[in-house]
C-alpha cells in the first residue's frame, strides 16, 4: 500500500500555505505533520483525506489518482478531524453503528470497541452528557470499526487526558505494527518508541 | 506545473491586454453612445401615441437587455470556473456582477420614470419591471454571498453555483410573473408595449444596445484588472506592474 | 448499500430533537395570526387574501427551517463522514431532505386547513390549497436546500439566505396562490397546478447535483 503525494500546493485567501510538496508513505509507517497553528496542517490533512482538492498537484493511492472524495480511496481510510463526527443526540452505541454503516462495516463488535476506549458503561448514554475527553474517545473508537489501512488524524490528542493519550498512542503503535499507515498532525510532543516515525514540518 | 504556469501567465497577459484595449474601447463607446443619443433624442420621430416621453426607451431597453445578457454571461463564466477551474473565469464572474446590478437598477429607474408620464404612477407592477426587480435581487444575492464568505476562492465557487441556479430560474420567474400580471392587471395595455418601430426609431436603439455592450466590456476589464491584482498581491507580475506605475 | 441505517439515523435524530419542529409550526401560526390583526377581521378581506396569507406564511416558515439544514452535521463533523462514506452523497441528501420535509413542513400542511377556516376559506377550496401545498413545498425545500448548502460556511446565514432564496420562490408562490384563487372563482386550476408539478420535477432532477456541488465546496473548508 502506497500513498504518493506529488507536488501539491495550497493557498488560503491567496496566501500560500505550502508549495510543491511531495512525499510518500507506505504500510507500516507513521508520518507526523508538525508546525505552528495556522500553518496549514489541517488543510494538508483534509487534502490527503480527499475532502479537499489541492490547488495544483496530484495524489496517488496505489498508483491510481484520487479526486475529491473518490469512493475507492475513502473506503480505505479513517478520518478523524477537529470535529468528532458524532451526533450529540444519539448514544455512544448508536453513533458507532451509524459510523459503521458509513464505512460498510459490521457492527458485531461495538461492545468490545467501546470497552477498548473505556466507554463501555456509557454505551447507551446520549453523547450530549459526555465530557469533551469522552467525546474524543468515542471519535477514536471509530478507528477500530474496520480494517482501513490509512488513518488520518488531525490533532487527535486534543481534549484527551493522560490515560486517553496513552490509549491513543497504544492504538497507533498497534496499527502501525500490523502494517497500517498513520498520518497525524500535532503541536504537542509525541513519543513513539518502537515504530518508524517520519516527520514533515510545515 | 505547466498548468499552473499557464494560468499565472494568463493573469499577467490578461492584465496587459486589458490595459491596452480599454482606451480604444472607450473611444468606440463614446462614439456609439453619442450617435445613439443623437438618433434617439433628435432624429427619431416622436411616437404618435406617447409623444416624446417614449424616448427613454433608448436607455431603458438596452439597459434591460444588458441586465439579462450579463447574468447569462456570468453563468457561462461560472460553468467555465467550475468545470475547468480557470481562475480568470472566477475573476470575470465577480467583476461582472456589480455591472449587471447597475444596469438592472438603471432599467428599473428608467422604467419607473417612463411610467410617470404614461400612467401617473412611479410603479405599476408591470410584468417586465417586476421581473427586473427580482433580477436585481438575484444580483444582490450574488454580491452578498461573495461578500459574506471569507475565503475568496470558496466564495468564487459558491457564486458560480448560485449563478447557475439563478440562470435556470430566470425564465421560470419571468414566465410566472407574466402569468401573475395577466391575472391581476386584466386587459390594461402594459408599460412595455413597444411603440411600432419604424426604421429610424430602431437604428438608434440598436446602436445604444451595442454601445452598452462596449461599456460593459470596458467596465469589466477595468474591474477585472483590479480584482486580479487584489488576488495575487505577492506574485511577480503584480510587483512588476507596481514598479512600472511608480516609475511613470 | 444499507441506506436503512441512514434512514434510521435521520429518524432517531429527528425524534430526539422533536422540539425543534415546533419553531416553524409556531412561526407559521403567528404570521397567519398577524394578518387579521393588521387588516381587520372583516371576512371579505381575509377571504380574498387567505390563499396569499397561508402561502406566504408557509414560505417564510420553510425559509426559517432551512437555516438549520445540515447545520448540525456541518458543525459536528458528520457531514465529513457522509462525504467520505460509500453511500452516494446525492441519495444521502435526498433522504435528509425528505426527513426535513416530513418533520418541519408536514405539520404546517396539517395545520393549514384549520387556519384557512379561521380566515374564512371554504372547505372545498381548501382541497385545492392542500394540493398546491403538497406540490409546492417539496420544491421549496429542494430549491431552498441548494441555497442553504451554499451558505453553510457562513455561521449566521439567516438574512442572506432569505435574500438569496425568496426571488427563487416567487414562481411557486404565484402558481400556488393563483391555483387556489382560481378554484375560489370556479375557474379551471389545471394550468397553475401543472406548472407547479413541472417545477417540482425540474427541481427533483436538477437540484441534487447543485446541492452535492455546494456541499463539496462547503466541506473543503
Amino acid at each position: 500500500m502506497l500513498l504518493e503525494v506529488k507536488q501539491i500546493s495550497c493557498s488560503r485567501n491567496y496566501r500560500s500555505l505550502f508549495n510543491d510538496l511531495s512525499f510518500n508513505i507506505e504500510s507500516g509507517q507513521l508520518l507526523l505533520v508538525e508546525g505552528k497553528n495556522g500553518c496549514g496542517k489541517s488543510t494538508l490533512l483534509r487534502i490527503l483525506s480527499g475532502l479537499r482538492q489541492p490547488d495544483t498537484g496530484t495524489i496517488h493511492w496505489n498508483n491510481s489518482e484520487i479526486k475529491q472524495a473518490s469512493k475507492h480511496y475513502s473506503q480505505q481510510l479513517v478520518w478523524l478531524g477537529h470535529r468528532n463526527g458524532i451526533n450529540e443526540s444519539l448514544t455512544a452505541k448508536e453513533n458507532l453503528q451509524i459510523a459503521a454503516s458509513f464505512i460498510k462495516s459490521k457492527v458485531s463488535n461495538i461492545g468490545y470497541i467501546l470497552k477498548r476506549v473505556g466507554l463501555k458503561p456509557y454505551a447507551n448514554t446520549p453523547v450530549r452528557q459526555f465530557s469533551a475527553g469522552m467525546k474524543r474517545r468515542l471519535a477514536l473508537a471509530r478507528l477500530l470499526l474496520n480494517n482501513a489501512i490509512l488513518w488520518i488524524l488531525d490533532e487527535p490528542q486534543s481534549a484527551l487526558d493522560k490515560t486517553g493519550i496513552t490509549l491513543l498512542e497504544g492504538m497507533i503503535e498497534q496499527h502501525v505494527r500490523n502494517g497500517g499507515m498513520v498520518i497525524m498532525s500535532s503541536h504537542h510532543d509525541i513519543n513513539f518508541k518502537s515504530i518508524p516515525l517520519g516527520r514533515l514540518a510545515l | 506545473m505547466m498548468k499552473w504556469l499557464h494560468t499565472m501567465a494568463s493573469s499577467a497577459w490578461f492584465y496587459r491586454f486589458a490595459a491596452r484595449i480599454v482606451p480604444w474601447l472607450t473611444t468606440l463607446f463614446v462614439l456609439l453612445f453619442l450617435y445613439g443619443l443623437y438618433g434617439g433624442l433628435i432624429t427619431a420621430p416622436a411616437d404618435y401615441q406617447q409623444g416624446d416621453a417614449f424616448r427613454i426607451i433608448y436607455i431603458h431597453v438596452p439597459a434591460a437587455w444588458m441586465s439579462l445578457f450579463i447574468y447569462v454571461v456570468m453563468a457561462i463564466y461560472g460553468i467555465i470556473a467550475l468545470v475547468w477551474r480557470i481562475k480568470l473565469a472566477e475573476v470575470l464572474l465577480i467583476s461582472s456582477a456589480p455591472i449587471g446590478a447597475a444596469f438592472t437598477l438603471l432599467a428599473l429607474v428608467t422604467g419607473s420614470l417612463w411610467g410617470k408620464p404614461m400612467w401617473g404612477t412611479w410603479w405599476s407592477w408591470d410584468a417586465r419591471l417586476t421581473s427586473e426587480l427580482l433580477l436585481l435581487f438575484l444580483y444582490l444575492g450574488v454580491l452578498g454571498l461573495y461578500a459574506a464568505i471569507e475565503d475568496k476562492r470558496v466564495a468564487s465557487k459558491a457564486i458560480s453555483v448560485l449563478t447557475l441556479v439563478g440562470v435556470v430560474n430566470i425564465p421560470i420567474i419571468h414566465y410566472s410573473v407574466k402569468w401573475w400580471n395577466t391575472l391581476h392587471q386584466g386587459s390594461t395595455v402594459t408599460l412595455t408595449d413597444k411603440p411600432s418601430m419604424q426604421i429610424d426609431m430602431l437604428i438608434p436603439l440598436l446602436v445604444m444596445a451595442v454601445a452598452f455592450k462596449v461599456y460593459y466590456a470596458i467596465s469589466l476589464l477595468i474591474r477585472a484588472k483590479a480584482e486580479l491584482i487584489e488576488r495575487e498581491p505577492n506574485s511577480k507580475w503584480v510587483r512588476k506592474v507596481i514598479e512600472e506605475d511608480n516609475n511613470e | 448499500m444499507s441506506y436503512f441505517m441512514i434512514i434510521r439515523r435521520e429518524s432517531l435524530v429527528a425524534f430526539r430533537n422533536r422540539h425543534e419542529a415546533l419553531s416553524p409550526l409556531l412561526f407559521f401560526f403567528l404570521v397567519c395570526l398577524l394578518f387579521p390583526l393588521a387588516v381587520g377581521s372583516s371576512s371579505k378581506i381575509l377571504d380574498d387574501i387567505s390563499s396569499g396569507i397561508i402561502w406566504t406564511a408557509i414560505l417564510l416558515a420553510t425559509l426559517m427551517s432551512l437555516t438549520h439544514l445540515f447545520r448540525k452535521e456541518y458543525d459536528d463533523g458528520t457531514l465529513e463522514l457522509m462525504m467520505l462514506s460509500h453511500h452516494s452523497l446525492a441519495v444521502l441528501v435526498m433522504i435528509k431532505l425528505a426527513a426535513h420535509w416530513i418533520i418541519n413542513i408536514l405539520p404546517l400542511i396539517v395545520l393549514a386547513p384549520f387556519i384557512a377556516s379561521a380566515l374564512g376559506m371554504d372547505l372545498h377550496i381548501q382541497g385545492a390549497l392542500l394540493l398546491t401545498l403538497f406540490l409546492g413545498t417539496p420544491s421549496l425545500i429542494l430549491i431552498g436546500a441548494t441555497v442553504a448548502t451554499l451558505t453553510l460556511v457562513i455561521p449566521q446565514n439567516g438574512m442572506l439566505l432569505a435574500l438569496l432564496v425568496l426571488p427563487l420562490y416567487v414562481p411557486v408562490l404565484i402558481f400556488g396562490t393563483s391555483a387556489v384563487d382560481a378554484a375560489a372563482s370556479g375557474l379551471p386550476t389545471a394550468g397553475p397546478l401543472y406548472m407547479m408539478a413541472a417545477i417540482l420535477i425540474l427541481s427533483l432532477t436538477l437540484t441534487p447535483f447543485a446541492i452535492v456541488s455546494a456541499l463539496k465546496i462547503g466541506i473543503s473548508q
